[in-house]
C-alpha cells in the first residue's frame, strides 16, 4: 500500500509501529482493507503480545468475560430469531473485540451513535441487553435508554447516523464539556454520501468526534475491493484533514488502545479522528441472508483462526490465566443473564393505541387525539 | 413604531431568540457573512458571534443530520436551507431521523429544532428554486409544518417553533418576504402553532389559503367583496397539525370552500381540506369544494410563471363557480 504518514498524524501516530512489522498474513486476497505492514496490533493470532499491554491482567479477563458474554447474546439472538421471538437480526459474531474494545475506551456520558449490528458496543456503553431484547422483539421502547446514558438507540438506515454524531459532539464544544462521541459504521456506510458530509463536517467544525469504522469485509453481500478502490477505509481520513488509523479490529487492546487516544484527541480539543477496525462477519448480514452465496469456505476458516475470543484464550493461556473451567462458567452466567434479559422483554405489555399516537409529539396534536378517540372506538366495537 | 416586512419580522424573530436562550444557535449555507441568500439573518452573526451563527459547507444533509445532533445534546438549533428544492437532499435526515426520535425513543431523545425553508416561486429565480412542496412534508408523522404570510405571523410562529419541543419545518414565502408590510409588537411574542387565523370574516364563501398564495386569496376576496358576496378568509398558517375545527367551523357557517394553494394539484395539501370538509361539512355544503392550484407540472422557468401561479382571476373564477349552486 501507499504510505500517507502525513495524514496519519497528530497523536495517533504513535499507534503506527513504527518498526515496520510486516504482517503478511493479512496481506492476501482475503484481506480486506489491505492493513498490510501499517496495521496497528498489539495482540498476534497467536496470542503472542508485540508490546507493553495497555490493561492489567484483570483487566484482560475482564474483556474476555465481555466478548463471551456479547457472543452469548448474539448466538442466542440468531436461535431466537428462527424460533420467531425476535425480529430480524443482524450479528456480530466475530466483531466482539472491535465492538467491546472501542466501548471499553469510552467515558459513562460520552455518546454512542451506532448500527443495528452493534448490540455489544451499545451494550458495553451501558444499554442494558433488556431493553436491547425488548427492540429486537419489536417496540419501540426498546429505544428508551435510561436517563443518563447518551447511547443513541441502534440506528437502522444506513450512514444517516454518523452525522449526528457531529451534531452531538458539537453540541457538547459549544457547552464546554469534554464528552466526545463515538460514532460506529460498516465499510458499506462509508460509501454512503453522508459519510462524506459526516467527516467533512466534522473536521471544518473540529467536533470531538471519533470515527469507528468495522471494516468486516462486506456491505451485506459486495466485498470490500468493490466497494472503493482506496487502499484502506483509514486513508480517507487524510483527504477530510484529520488522523486515521487501521487496526486490526480482531484484536481487543489494540482497538481499545486506539479508540482511548481518539477519544484523547477529542476530549482535548484536537478534534476528530477515524478508525479502521479490520474485522470480519463469521454470520450473515441478517437473519434473512444466505452468505453461501458470496462467501469462500476457506475465508471462514481463515478468520475463524482469527477469531477475537480465541486469540485472548491464546493469551492468557501462555500467561495460565485461562481454564476450561472459567469459561464454561462464563458462558453460562452469560446465558442466565441473557435469558433473564429476554423472559424479561417478552413479559413487557404489548403496547397501546394511546402510547403509540401519544409518542409522536410532547403533546398529542389535535388530529391525532381525534384518531385516537376514532381507533380506540373501533378497537371497543 | 414603524411597519415591517415579513423578512425583517423573521430576522428580529432569530435575533429574539439568540437574546432569550443561549441553547439557541443558527446554522446554514451563507447566513454568516452574508446574512443567507434572502438576508434573513443579516447582522446576526456580528451580533451574536461566531459560536452563534455558523456558516456551513454547502451539504444539506449534513446540516439538517447536525443539527438533528445538536438538538438531541439539548440544543435548540435553527437550521437554514437556502430553498425547498434544494431540500431533497435532507429529506432522508429529516424523515428518518428528525421526525422520528421520540417514537423511537419513546419520548427518551427529542430533537427541538427548527428547519427554516424559503419556499415557492414568482420571482423567476432558476430551476429547483420554486419548489412548493409543502405536502410531502406535511405527511410525514412527527413533522410540524408551518407557513406565516403575514409579518406578525412570521415572527411569532417562528419564536413559537424555536420554543417547541418538537421539530417544526418552517416554510417562508419567498415572494412575499418584501411584500407585505405590517406594525408588529417590537417585542418577544408567540403566536400558537396549530389554529389557523381567520384573516376576514364573512358568510358566503370561505377562501382557505397560506404563505405566498395569500397574496392573490386576499386580492380575490376583495374582488368578491365588491361583487357583494361575503368572503371568509382563512389563513392556514400551520399545515401539520391542521385545524380541522377551524375550517370545519367557517365552511358550516358559509357552506362553500375554495382551497387556494401554489403547488400541483395532484395529492396538493388543499386534497387533505377538501377530504375534511367532505367528510365533517356534508350537510353544510351548498356546492362541491374547488381547488385552485398549480398545474400537475414542473414548477415553468422566468418567462412561464404566469403560465402556471394561480391568479386572482381563477379565484374569483371558483368562487363563481360555488356561488352557481
Amino acid at each position: 500500500m501507499t504510505t500517507r504518514k502525513s495524514g496519519l498524524g497528530r497523536g495517533l501516530e504513535a499507534l503506527i509501529p513504527s518498526a515496520n512489522k510486516p504482517t503478511t498474513d493479512l496481506q492476501n486476497r482475503q484481506n480486506h482493507g489491505n492493513g498490510g505492514s501499517r496495521m496497528f496490533r498489539l495482540i498476534e493470532p497467536d496470542g503472542t503480545v508485540n508490546d507493553r499491554l495497555p490493561v492489567t491482567v484483570d483487566e484482560m479477563k475482564a474483556l474476555y468475560a465481555d466478548m463471551v458474554e456479547a457472543r452469548t447474546y448474539d448466538t442466542k439472538s440468531m436461535a431466537m430469531q428462527r424460533q420467531g421471538r425476535l425480529a430480524t437480526y443482524a450479528p456480530f459474531h466475530g466483531q466482539e473485540a472491535a465492538q467491546v474494545g472501542a466501548a471499553a475506551a469510552l467515558h459513562d456520558d460520552d455518546w454512542v451513535s451506532g448500527t443495528y449490528r452493534d448490540a455489544a458496543l451499545n451494550w458495553r456503553a451501558g444499554y442494558p441487553w433488556e431493553l436491547l431484547i425488548l427492540g429486537r422483539t419489536g417496540d419501540e421502547r426498546g429505544g428508551q435508554v435510561p436517563d443518563g446514558l447518551n447511547v443513541l438507540p441502534p440506528s437502522i438506515t444506513v450512514g444517516g447516523h454518523m452525522i449526528h454524531a457531529v451534531g452531538l459532539g458539537w453540541a457538547e464544544k459549544l457547552k464546554g464539556t469534554d464528552v466526545v462521541t463515538l460514532t460506529s459504521f460498516g465499510d458499506g456506510a462509508t460509501s454512503e454520501g453522508d459519510f462524506h458530509e459526516a467527516m467533512n463536517f466534522a473536521a471544518v467544525f473540529q467536533t470531538p468526534t471519533v470515527f469507528f469504522c468495522q471494516n468486516n469485509g462486506y456491505a451485506i453481500s459486495l466485498p470490500f475491493e468493490e466497494q472503493t478502490k482506496a487502499d484502506s477505509i483509514a486513508v480517507k481520513a487524510e483527504g477530510y484533514g484529520m488522523p486515521g488509523v487501521q487496526v486490526d479490529g480482531n484484536d481487543v487492546l489494540a482497538v481499545l488502545q486506539a479508540v482511548r487516544e481518539a477519544t484523547a484527541l477529542a476530549r482535548s480539543g484536537g478534534g476528530p479522528s477515524l478508525i479502521e477496525a479490520v474485522t470480519y462477519r463469521m454470520g450473515p448480514h441478517t437473519t434473512a441472508d444466505d452468505p453461501a452465496r458470496y462467501r469462500q469456505e476457506d475465508q471462514d476458516n481463515f478468520w475463524g483462526d482469527r477469531d477475537p475470543i480465541l486469540r485472548v484464550r491464546r493469551l492468557l493461556e501462555k500467561q495460565g490465566e485461562w481454564t476450561q473451567e472459567w469459561h464454561d462458567s462464563l458462558e453460562r452466567e452469560a446465558s442466565a443473564t441473557i435469558e433473564a434479559a429476554v423472559e424479561w422483554a417478552e413479559s413487557v405489555p404489548e403496547p397501546t393505541v394511546e402510547e403509540m399516537m401519544g409518542r409522536m409529539f410532547e403533546t398529542i396534536t389535535p388530529p391525532l387525539r381525534e384518531q385516537l378517540d376514532q381507533a380506540k372506538g373501533e378497537q371497543d366495537a | 413604531m414603524p411597519e415591517i416586512n415579513l423578512a425583517q419580522a423573521l430576522n428580529g424573530a432569530l435575533d429574539a431568540a439568540l437574546d432569550a436562550d443561549e441553547r439557541v444557535v443558527l446554522l446554514g449555507e451563507d447566513i454568516g457573512r452574508t446574512g443567507g441568500v434572502f438576508r434573513i439573518t443579516d447582522g446576526l452573526r456580528e451580533r451574536h458571534g461566531e459560536q452563534r451563527v455558523f456558516d456551513t459547507p454547502v451539504a444539506e444533509s449534513g446540516i439538517v443530520g447536525a443539527a438533528f445532533g445538536m438538538a438531541v445534546a439539548g440544543m435548540r438549533p435553527v437550521a437554514e436551507l437556502q430553498f425547498l428544492g434544494f431540500s431533497y437532499p435532507a429529506y432522508d435526515q429529516i424523515i428518518n431521523h428528525v421526525a422520528r426520535i421520540r417514537n423511537r425513543t419513546n419520548h427518551r431523545f427529542t430533537a427541538p429544532m427548527v428547519i427554516r425553508v424559503p419556499y415557492g416561486g414568482g420571482i423567476g429565480a432558476a430551476e429547483h428554486h420554486s419548489e412548493s412542496t409543502e405536502a410531502i412534508y406535511a405527511h410525514i408523522p412527527g413533522l410540524k409544518v408551518v407557513v406565516p404570510s403575514t409579518p406578525h405571523d412570521a415572527r411569532g410562529l417562528l419564536l413559537a417553533a424555536i420554543e417547541d419541543p418538537d421539530p417544526v419545518l418552517f416554510l417562508e414565502p419567498i415572494r412575499l418576504y418584501r411584500a407585505v408590510k405590517e406594525d408588529i409588537p417590537d417585542i418577544y411574542y408567540t403566536v400558537d402553532i396549530g389554529p389557523l387565523r381567520v384573516e376576514r370574516a364573512g358568510d358566503d364563501l370561505t377562501l382557505i389559503s397560506w404563505g405566498a398564495m395569500m397574496k392573490e386569496t386576499r386580492a380575490a376576496a376583495s374582488v368578491l367583496e365588491n361583487e357583494d358576496v361575503s368572503v371568509e378568509v382563512l389563513d392556514l398558517r400551520t399545515l401539520a397539525p391542521m385545524d380541522r375545527q377551524g375550517i370545519v367551523d367557517s365552511v358550516n357557517k358559509t357552506g362553500r370552500a375554495v382551497v387556494v394553494h401554489e403547488a400541483p394539484l395532484t395529492g396538493g395539501f388543499g386534497a387533505e381540506i377538501a377530504a375534511t370538509i367532505q367528510a365533517e361539512c356534508l350537510y353544510s355544503l351548498n356546492a362541491p369544494v374547488e381547488r385552485v392550484t398549480g398545474w400537475d407540472t414542473v414548477f415553468p422557468l422566468k418567462r412561464g410563471e404566469r403560465n402556471y401561479l394561480p391568479s386572482v382571476d381563477r379565484i374569483v373564477n371558483a368562487a363563481h363557480r360555488t356561488l352557481e349552486d
